[in-house]
């Protein structure tokens, strides 16, 4: 939703970004203002995945040109533990199965982390339990998923929930979810949906990285940003993502190209 | 190192340890069985890295130290022993530096765990046809020289059908530097019996010491067995364990093996499906660092059809920590339909550690399953971002996916109180490795 009193929780100018010496980023900007939904859209390739892990601090890619500030502060200056302690937070493409950790135990050390980080109270065991298996009834998950290992033979939908829970437990200033519709069905898609509906707040902002229109279905974005070959082609509201949805993303590219836009370097 | 020099190293062992006197009134089979091991230590020597056996492992600074004989009675301060004890405990027997501590041990099991002396005064016959059988001493120079000292040692015994649930702990404390000790060990499982037995090696001192110790055990029909392994000697220590395990129609043996400590340690474990349907599953964890060698070699030997045998043996290696595993299976002559599986995996969590691992596979059946494979690497950089990303410090991710490493097998153990204390074991010893 977008506020009058929003205050702007990450600008991102002219952000550019390499991965092994090839740019895959080539100069983005974007302005995301508490209270937000964005949808940042676009076709396989166009560096959507990467634009996400780059402002998490994925240490594969190195930043090569731009500035990020984040709720005030240089985002380039702080580790990845340090952004997400400062609330942000990405919901990842492919959660990561880690055998032998636990989830609560997983669950319960990022929670603290976090409000140790924020000077409150941590949760034992017992009190960290009854917490969580509140949050988990808002995304439907059994509570047995407390007692398995880290993601370990979730199947994909589970594994996003997963992820939205871990949101919902660190209640961050700003999410990044990364393709979090992919390989989900139909009964999935909207659980996890009505979860991301259910903590968006006018406080926070979300950014929703995805490849298909279906999950804009359930969560209505304030804008829509269209990514091609490394930047931002086109900006418009949320019936842009209908129109892409209808009519496929070449279009955006060649009207992109035709516009002339200074920043266009395609074929360079 | 020559052949000779090392003969005398044996010969050395020999001399600073001096039989008990209660040793002469052994029954006359048992005074035979030293004699005959002792007869073995004369023409022995100790291996090098020159037998394929021992490539990794080079014992030539075990033969440059001297030992003390142990002195005074066995003894230890009960803050010492209230560390080391598990509430879940049937029974336990503790040997100090080699010899039996009376006064620390009970037995609340209803089964027959004692010192094999007090032991054998019911068991002898039984004794006699496991004791020095299954841990053969012909052509190992250590097992030789355990069994030329055979004289204390656990004696457990479960009667047919009996089963108890709660563990029996072995406890073989070393409180004396400079002291060789040999623990000794022998599990007769009669048939449908059941046991869990947690053997733990450790040391009240940061010195030099040498513990040689020998397991056997024997599953008779249909007996399940338990064996849980730890070594956490001192640093300086050496440690060389042998156990053999024997087991009867379609009897069950589950071990997991524990190696944090020594500065040398190596564990042969020879397990025989000596009889159909018999399976085992063997899970070890070795979690080193500095300058520390854990050396493993594993027997499984599938002498008779429908074998069933599990293996995951995993390392976690820091500093300059060098891990050896050499797991062999052997699927004899007419043991079709074994089905057998082996994986190695391998944490290096330093540029200088080292892993040498080698599945090492004899088939001579052609209906059998047998998979092996290895793998050694460092963390993955996936994963610790994904911790990281979630507000875990680079320290923090890494010793949470090395502990997660650790603990995969750690799991695998069924008495909670020990679980617990290796589980921040690990957690210390990797939060000094981050």
């Amino acid at each position: 939703m977008i506020y009058q009193d929003s205050r702007t929780l990450l600008a991102v100018r002219d952000l550019r970004a390499t991965v092994n010496g090839t740019e895959i980023l080539k100069g983005i900007d974007l302005s995301v203002r508490s209270g937000e939904v964005h949808a940042i859209m676009g076709p396989n390739g166009s560096g959507k995945s990467t634009f996400a892990k780059v402002l998490a601090g994925h240490p594969a890619y190195a930043v090569s040109g731009g500035e990020v500030s984040f709720d005030g502060g240089n985002l380039f200056e702080l580790e990845p533990e340090t952004r997400s302690r400062r609330g942000m937070f990405l919901g990842f493409q492919y959660p990561i199965e880690i055998p032998g950790v636990a989830n609560s135990q997983f669950l319960r050390l990022a929670y603290n982390t976090l409000q140790a980080e924020r000077g409150k109270e941590e949760l034992d065991p017992l009190e960290f339990d009854d917490f969580v298996r509140e949050k988990m009834k808002l995304l439907e998950m059994n509570p047995d998923f407390l007692d398995r290992s880290v993601n370990e033979g979730f199947s994909g939908g589970e594994k996003k929930r997963n992820e939205i829970l871990q949101m919902a437990l660190l209640e961050p200033k700003l999410a990044i979810l990364d393709e979090t519709d992919s390989g989900l069905d139909i009964d999935a898609l909207r659980i996890v949906a009505n979860g991301v509906n259910h903590l968006a707040t006018r406080d926070n902002a979300i950014i929703l990285v995805t490849h298909y229109q279906r999950l804009l279905n359930y969560i209505k974005p304030d804008f829509v940003h269209v990514m091609d070959a490394g930047r931002i082609v086109k900006t418009g509201g949320s019936e842009l993502a209908l129109e892409l949805e209808a009519r496929g993303y070449d279009w955006v590219s060649a009207e992109f190209i035709a516009s002339g836009t200074p920043k266009a370097e395609v074929g360079a | 190192m020559t052949g000779t020099e090392a003969g005398s190293y044996l010969d050395s062992l020999i001399r600073v340890q001096a039989q008990p006197p209660a040793a002469h009134s052994s029954p006359a089979w048992l005074k035979q069985l030293r004699a005959r091991a002792l007869e073995r230590v004369g023409a022995l020597t100790v291996p090098t890295t020159r037998d394929e056996d021992w490539r990794f492992t080079d014992l030539s600074p075990l033969t440059r130290l001297s030992w003390h004989p142990v002195q005074g009675a066995p003894q230890l301060a009960s803050a010492d022993l209230e560390r080391l004890s598990l509430p879940e405990a049937a029974a336990r027997l503790v040997f100090v530096d080699g010899r039996y501590a009376a006064q620390h041990s009970f037995n609340h099991s209803g089964l027959t765990v004692a010192n094999l002396p007090a032991g054998m005064a019911e068991h002898g016959a039984s004794v006699e046809a496991h004791l020095g059988r299954h841990a053969r001493f012909e052509q190992d120079a250590f097992t030789a020289v355990n069994t030329a000292f055979l004289h204390d040692g656990a004696l457990i015994v479960v009667a047919r059908d009996a089963v108890l649930e709660a563990p029996v702990q072995v406890l073989c404390i070393s409180t004396q530097k400079e002291t060789a000790s040999y623990p000794r060990c022998l599990v007769i499982a009669q048939p449908g019996s059941r046991l869990t037995i947690i053997e733990e090696f450790a040391a009240l001192h940061q010195g030099a010491c040498f513990t040689n110790a020998v397991t056997e055990m024997a599953l008779a029909d249909n007996a399940r067995v338990n064996h849980v392994r730890v070594q956490r000697d001192s640093e300086a220590a050496f440690h060389i364990g042998n156990c053999a395990v024997s087991l009867a129609h379609a009897s069950r043996y589950h071990a997991v093996g524990i190696a944090f400590g020594a500065r040398l340690s190596r564990y042969n474990l020879n397990v025989l499906l000596a009889e159909e349907g018999a399976e085992c599953a063997i899970d070890g964890l070795a979690l080193i660092g500095g300058r520390q060698l854990a050396d493993s070699h594993t027997l499984i030997d599938h002498a008779k059809p429908h074998g069933l045998s599990r293996q995951l043996h995993k390392c976690i290696v820091d500093g300059s920590a060098h891990s050896v595993f050499n797991g062999k299976i052997m699927v004899r002559p007419g043991a079709q339909r074994t089905d057998s599986s082996q994986s190695s995996r391998n944490l290096l969590l330093s540029g200088k550690a080292r892993v040498d691992t080698k599945p090492q596979l004899e088939i001579f059946a052609d209906d059998v399953k047998c998979a092996h494979g290895a793998t050694v690497g460092q963390l993955d950089a996936e994963e610790v971002f994904y911790l990281r990303s979630r507000g875990l410090s680079d320290a923090a991710a890494r010793m949470l996916l090395t502990y997660a490493f650790g603990a995969e097998v750690i799991g695998r153990i069924g008495v909670a109180s020990l679980r617990r204390r290796l589980e921040r074991a690990v957690q210390a010893q990797t939060s000094r490795a981050a």
